[in-house]
């Protein structure tokens, strides 16, 4: 585990301060005269990022995982908040400005193919940030770093005039990291990189993330439904529900000692590949599914499907405790459960 | 992790500057379209049509507008060289049928071209920026819809006169809106996909992002449809020259034969059905082309 | 050869027309369910996992043939018309699927489409069929039955559609209930419940089990038997613990020392098995897995290892276990 410490905090600033991040849709209202209601797809979260970490960002569907990758780019505009980019708040900033820092600030999504442009040879979809961010290169040196890159992520340079359909989905996630590292950005969204991956595959493409990471000091922000996965990559997690955070740890507080009633039920979820474990361990079955976001419940959003709610759940909205150097909770009986 | 067999197969595959040709989607597409009979059968017709066209003057010794007067409204005969017969002019039926392909196939292409290009453009920027933007552009393409065509034309060649380019504008005018919204359509359900997105988290321009990764993945239902507007925009020329609003004789169009065949029907068939034919045959080629297109580039919908 | 097998399967092979030349997905797998046991089937996608079942229940698509042989009891069902099939296919075999609303018409009440079946092959009133549907919908968990029963398929949410199919399935008491990914689109939370309620449904019903899945945790917890799948061929099989704790075929050995696992903190890095899942178009000489194998052999590359048996329903298909 030594070799996976997370890179020391104190000595640096954050490169990265999420406050009070909120991002509201508005949804139509029923009926042709009925006001929008706003579905609070992220609502107040709060975080620091250092450089050269991981951060977990974990939850079901619907939490507001993905939105909340999103508005940190600026690809979605958030509702209220700061994003402090580098000490600069860049929520709202002219598109002009924006530009120039997204040289810094990438993404690697869930679909590998999707997320590549079926039209394109991989060496243009590659290149395209290199020829959008620095376009004074001449087309050899492109091609050179394209190809570099692509040695690098564990492709065969060779490949470059080939298509995305002719690459397997391993190979194209392969292709949307070179794509996200040819700027060697300081930041990269993972927006579940490899749920729809192979199990065989998923461990080279963590081990690809770990190895850029350590090389190029990179801070990540990884989002996943998968825990397991989670643990191996991460130096800390954050577990949202509803838009809401329901716990900030490091990786091995969260894990050995989860607080939240939410964040236990999730890690005793996860099935285990081990069948002697996997039959006798003690579980915490959540009953009932995900509330309508339209309508969360009032006070702790968890509630509803709470083994542990009691009144005060209902009218309180929980503040964010810290009960250790490590660990941030949202529920008001972290102490007695 | 990469075994180290794999990892220095790589090294070693670095340095070596052979490059791998690729196998595009619109490669694919073509092979597809080339093991498709009807659509082959039909491209070549179709280029058999066009070269007769464009050579029309060398394979006849009349020119269009030359008056035979020894042979009027007479039928087919090899021995005279009038070998469709000819019309009540006593013109060369058969050169004016290839005369007439040349006005009715270029209708058919620059106005298909003009609502390409409008269409394309206009309905790739409204799809891509949605909201109000698309809301006000649409809008426009509803309202010019509503506006009755026939009315819209005559007014064309009232107020400007007859004269054939301003059937290539009637026409394309018309045509690019529904070129329009379907690319629309298409573009507001790419601009959710994911190399979009990426597109833009890395900072590529509007602009690029439309030439460059919207228009490129819209153009398989475009074509599909460009070669059903092609027909159809043949099909209005002739109605419109039906009409009496088309080309100007002694110029001619197939509309304009296929008119003047249908007035004298029973007493000489050949002036209705030549042309008649050379109108089908062409409709029915572009019609298996577009049928051909369709499954080459969309090979999930068969 | 009298069994007391429900389900015999010989020498299967099931291969497809493309445009680009024949696919052999499934090639040469045998295998048997027995009654009230759960055999998981494991592999990665395009290991032919999925279909084996669709070519046993003639679901496949329509460029896919099968050969071999396939019983259902003492019945040979493969390539039966389906006017004969459809005898078996939903009553005494059902299939749930990954995404519930692709076998859910979305234009037809949930109660329509429970009662039509029961209606059809069990030949129940109306009123007989509706009371089991509500019955077996409050068996699956889904709570105000009664009520529920009368909405359409997109008032329910993901886990509560599922619940759904699993009551379809069961409402004839089927024999064999094939679960093809049944909880991979949903969440881990919703994920531990549908497990526990297939868990619990198979102690009630004694429902042979036969489930899909690429989760080797779902396995862990839910199988008897296990068979492990690659490149369209069978590569080793045996009870959850030989598998789990004895695996003697390198990509099984593979399979799980990379999966990640919540209950243990990580070393450096993942163990990965190098390279990509094999293209079925184009499957090497002799073993599948050779090109990410770290025990390959010269004789790999040429000769194709046989499944061989070495007692108690084990089997690998390595030759490792030749002792070379």
């Amino acid at each position: 585990m030594t070799a996976m410490t997370a890179p020391d905090k104190r000595d640096n600033a954050p490169i990265l301060s999420v406050r009070d991040l909120k991002v509201h849709f508005p949804i139509p209202g029923k009926g042709p005269f009925a006001k929008d209601r706003p579905l609070k797809a992220v609502d107040g979260v709060n975080f620091d990022l250092f450089p050269g970490e991981t951060l977990g960002v974990v939850g079901e569907s619907g939490c507001g995982k993905s939105t909340l990758g999103r508005a940190i780019l600026q690809l979605i505009a958030p509702s209220g908040g700061q994003v402090a980019w580098l000490g600069k708040d860049i929520v709202g900033i002219p598109h002009r400005d924006m530009q120039p820092l997204r040289r810094d600030l990438q993404i690697i999504f869930q679909d590998p193919l999707a997320s590549l442009n079926p039209r394109m040879t991989i060496g243009e979809i590659i290149a395209e940030p290199l020829v959008t961010h620095k376009p004074e290169l001449g087309k050899d040196e492109i091609k050179t770093r394209v190809k570099r890159m692509m040695a690098r992520v564990g492709l065969l340079p060779q490949m470059i005039n080939r298509y995305p359909h002719e690459f397997s989905g391993g190979q194209c996630q392969r292709i949307g990291i070179a794509r996200a590292m040819i700027l060697e950005p300081k930041l990269i969204v993972c927006d579940e990189p490899v749920s729809a991956l192979d199990v065989s595959i998923q461990a080279q493409i963590v081990n690809l993330l770990q190895e850029l990471q350590r090389e190029f000091d990179l801070s990540l922000i990884f989002i996943s439904h998968d825990l397991s996965i989670v643990r191996h990559i991460c130096h800390r997690i954050m577990v949202l529900y509803l838009g809401n955070v329901m716990e900030l740890a490091d990786r091995d507080s969260i894990y050995a000692a989860p607080r939240h009633p939410y964040t236990k039920a999730l890690i005793s979820a996860v099935p285990i590949p081990d069948p002697e474990i996997e039959r006798n361990k003690e579980r915490i079955v959540l009953t009932g599914d995900l509330p309508s976001p339209l309508s969360p419940p009032s006070g702790c959003v968890f509630r509803t499907r709470c083994p542990f709610a009691q009144e005060k759940c209902a009218t309180d909205v929980p503040t964010i405790d810290r009960v250790s150097e490590t660990q941030e909770v949202a529920c008001h009986f972290h102490d007695s459960i | 992790m990469m075994n180290k067999s794999e990892k220095t197969a790589l090294l070693q595959s670095a340095g070596a500057t052979k490059e791998i040709e690729g196998r595009s989607l619109w490669r694919d597409a073509r092979i597809r379209l080339f093991r498709n009979k009807a659509a082959v059968g039909s491209m070549i017709i179709l280029g058999i049509i066009t070269l007769l066209a464009i050579i029309a003057p060398l394979l006849s010794p009349y020119a269009y507008d030359q008056i035979d007067w020894g042979y009027i409204q007479e039928g087919p005969n090899w021995e005279n060289g009038h070998i469709f017969g000819t019309d009540g002019n006593g013109r060369d039926l058969f050169v004016r049928v290839l005369y007439g392909a040349r006005v009715s196939l270029a209708v058919g292409l620059l106005a298909t071209a003009v609502s390409l290009i409008i269409g394309v453009t206009y309905g790739a920027i409204a799809g891509y920026f949605g909201g109000k933007i698309d809301s006000i552009m649409m809008r426009f393409v509803d309202v010019l819809y509503s506006l009755p065509f026939m009315f819209f034309v005559i007014m064309l060649m009232v107020v400007f006169g007859r004269n054939i380019f301003l059937i290539f504008v009637a026409l394309g005018a018309v045509e690019w809106l529904t070129m329009a919204r379907i690319v629309r359509g298409q573009t507001l359900s790419l601009r959710r996909r994911e190399f979009i997105e990426a597109a833009h988290a890395t900072g590529v321009s509007n602009f690029k992002i439309i030439f460059r990764h919207v228009i490129p993945n819209v153009l398989g239902p475009v074509i599909v449809y460009m070669t059903l507007t092609i027909p159809q925009v043949i099909l209005t020329e002739s109605f419109l020259s039906f009409l009496g609003l088309g080309v100007q004789e002694p110029l001619t169009s197939w509309g304009v034969l296929i008119s003047e065949g249908a007035k004298v029907i029973e007493a000489s068939t050949w002036m209705l059905i030549y042309p008649a034919v050379f109108l089908a045959l062409t409709l029915f080629c572009f019609n298996f082309i577009g049928d051909g297109l369709r499954d080459a580039l969309d090979p999930k919908d068969r | 050869m009298t069994t007391n097998h429900i389900l015999t399967v010989e020498n299967l092979s099931t291969r497809f027309q493309t445009p680009d030349g024949e696919v052999e997905a499934v090639n040469n797998v045998n295998f048997h369910i027995d009654p009230g046991e759960t055999l998981g089937v494991v592999g990665e996608s395009g290991s032919g996992k999925t279909q084996i079942f669709l070519s046993l229940m003639g679901l496949l698509a329509k460029n896919g043939t099968s050969t071999g042989s396939v019983r259902y009891k003492d019945k040979e069902i493969l390539n039966l018309r389906s006017r004969d099939l459809n005898k078996i296919r939903g009553v005494s075999m059902s299939m749930i699927f990954q995404d519930p609303m692709t076998s859910l018409n979305p234009f037809l009440k949930i109660s329509r489409q429970m009662t039509e079946v029961l209606v059809e092959h069990r030949g129940m009133s109306e009123a007989d069929a509706l009371k089991r549907a509500i019955a077996m919908l409050d068996r699956v968990g889904i709570p105000g039955a009664a009520q529920r029963v009368h909405m359409y398929p997109h008032e329910f949410s993901g886990g509560m559609r599922q619940r759904v199919m699993i009551a379809m399935a069961l409402l004839c008491d089927p024999e064999v209930l094939i679960a093809d990914e049944p909880t991979t689109a949903l969440d881990v939370t919703v994920q531990a419940q549908i497990l526990d309620l297939l868990r619990d449904l198979q102690k009630d019903f004694n429902t042979a089990t036969v489930m899909i899945t690429h989760d080797l945790g779902v396995v862990a917890g839910l199988c008897d038997r296990v068979m492990v799948m690659y490149g369209g061929r069978v590569v080793e099989t045996g009870t959850v613990r030989d598998i789990f704790y004895d695996s003697h075929h390198p990509y099984t050995e593979g399979l799980l020392k990379s999966m990640p696992r919540i209950d243990r903190a990580n070393e450096d890095s993942m163990f990965a098995i190098p390279g990509q899942p094999p293209n079925l178009q184009n499957l090497p000489t002799g073993c599948a897995y050779q090109e990410r194998c770290g025990y390959v052999m010269d004789r790999c590359c040429v000769e194709r290892p046989l499944l061989k048996g070495f007692g108690d329903g084990r089997a690998s298909a390595c030759f490792r276990e030749d002792g070379q």
